[in-house]
């Protein structure tokens, strides 16, 4: 009975402390890991995206709800008129979802650049979409609303040697966040009034 | 008893280093050390883990009854290993991405349970300290070593520098799976060479 009674209250208090530990922690380096998300994965892309924006796109964002997911949407102050609009889709890619930062001028629709943000995908390959510019300059100029894909598929854009699927993933990306874009549209416009004020 | 703390923490680094002589934990061993800083970075984490809950465990050893010592061991493992987590985050982003679901798998390496039921339980704080130190560092190094030298044959890069110029065609092999069974085959036959003699 004595040895009962000591293993529940030994565990008990373990865990305890263990929990209390952990939520100490978690609530304290919850604000550190945001930044540290909007630094290294979202930021540099956004900055290379809507490079010469006159305001912070960081700073400058906004949410918007797609049916049950809220989608971050990062505005770009180009002469003055917040006319461009920087946010996020997602392709199933070699090693897990490819985040993919997709650029648009909400004026004519047209992508003004793309960089891909979260990935898993095979270092030196797959990877080679987050760290060579050459395969996502492709992106650029292409209209928003057009489903994209590789040469391959019979889209315009040329895969990346050793690494077709994450090169389709970053394509499904961008046609996914163009699917969102078309279906939000109307909202967005509305949103990017009052940065115009 | 007879061991000192010198003695105790030499032992991790060749007689009983544990990728090679324990051959555990082996799912890290293959899975992050595609570059050498990936395997650094690993094996801190680890050693971290592996160090704070031999401390606690070594310390908490005439308190935890024997019938669920295991469940104790795994809540103070789980503890740290969240820990580990939650401070990546925070302080080095850009190596948790790469490390990504490693980190919190670090709570089932049998290297860290194994040292808790084997070592620290059964010895004081002083001793269990060495150990931990010992076993992680020679885990570190042997991660450095995996990951330097598939870094090497793969990519041909060396701690993120270029080793053979632009015109070196990644070996693909080395940087996926098989490559680090190889790898790690190759390293403990030439370990098992060098023992022998």
């Amino acid at each position: 009975m004595n040895e009962l009674v000591k293993m529940v209250v030994v565990l008990t208090v373990l865990s305890a402390f263990s929990g209390g530990l952990l939520a100490g922690l978690k609530n304290g380096t919850a604000a550190q890991i945001e930044n540290q998300q909007l630094k290294f994965v979202k930021g540099p892309a956004i900055k290379s995206i809507l490079e010469g924006a006159s305001n912070d796109p960081i700073v400058d964002r906004f949410k918007v709800t797609d049916g049950d997911v809220e989608r971050s949407f990062f505005v770009g102050k180009f002469d003055g008129k917040a006319k461009t609009l920087a946010f996020e889709g997602f392709g199933k890619g070699y090693g897990g979802e490819v985040g993919l930062m997709v650029g648009v001028n909400i004026e004519t629709d047209e992508i003004i650049g793309v960089s891909v943000t979260t990935h898993s995908e095979t270092p030196g390959l797959g990877a080679q979409a987050k760290d060579k510019p050459d395969f996502v300059s492709q992106f650029k100029g292409f209209s928003i609303m057009d489903p994209v894909s590789v040469t391959t598929d019979g889209g315009k854009v040329n895969a990346m040697s050793g690494a077709t699927i994450t090169s389709r993933a970053v394509c499904v990306a961008a046609t996914q966040a163009g699917e969102a874009y078309e279906k939000l549209k109307p909202q967005l416009a509305e949103k990017l009034k009052a940065f115009n004020e | 008893m007879a061991k000192t703390f010198t003695q105790e923490f030499v032992k991790g680094l060749w007689e009983e280093i544990p990728p090679f002589r324990l051959v555990l934990g082996l799912c890290p061993v293959l899975g992050v050390t595609t570059t050498m800083e990936n395997g650094i970075g690993m094996g801190l984490a680890t050693t971290f883990v592996l160090l704070c809950s031999n401390i606690l465990v070594a310390s908490l050893r005439n308190i935890i009854p024997p019938k669920v010592r295991i469940a104790c061991f795994i809540i103070i493992i789980a503890t740290f290993g969240i820990v580990v987590e939650l401070l990546m985050q925070a302080y080095t982003y850009p190596l948790f991405l790469k490390l990504g679901v490693f980190i919190p798998l670090i709570v089932v390496n049998c290297i860290v349970l194994g040292r808790a039921e084997a070592f620290a339980y059964k010895n004081g704080i002083l001793p269990s300290i060495a150990d931990g130190l010992g076993i992680g560092i020679g885990f570190t190094l042997s991660l450095a070593a995996l990951g330097g030298l598939r870094e090497i044959i793969g990519p041909g890069t060396f701690y993120g520098a270029s080793v053979f110029g632009p015109s070196f065609e990644p070996f693909t092999f080395m940087v996926q799976a098989p490559g680090a069974f190889v790898g790690l085959g190759l390293m403990l036959c030439i370990m098992n060479l060098a023992g022998s003699k």
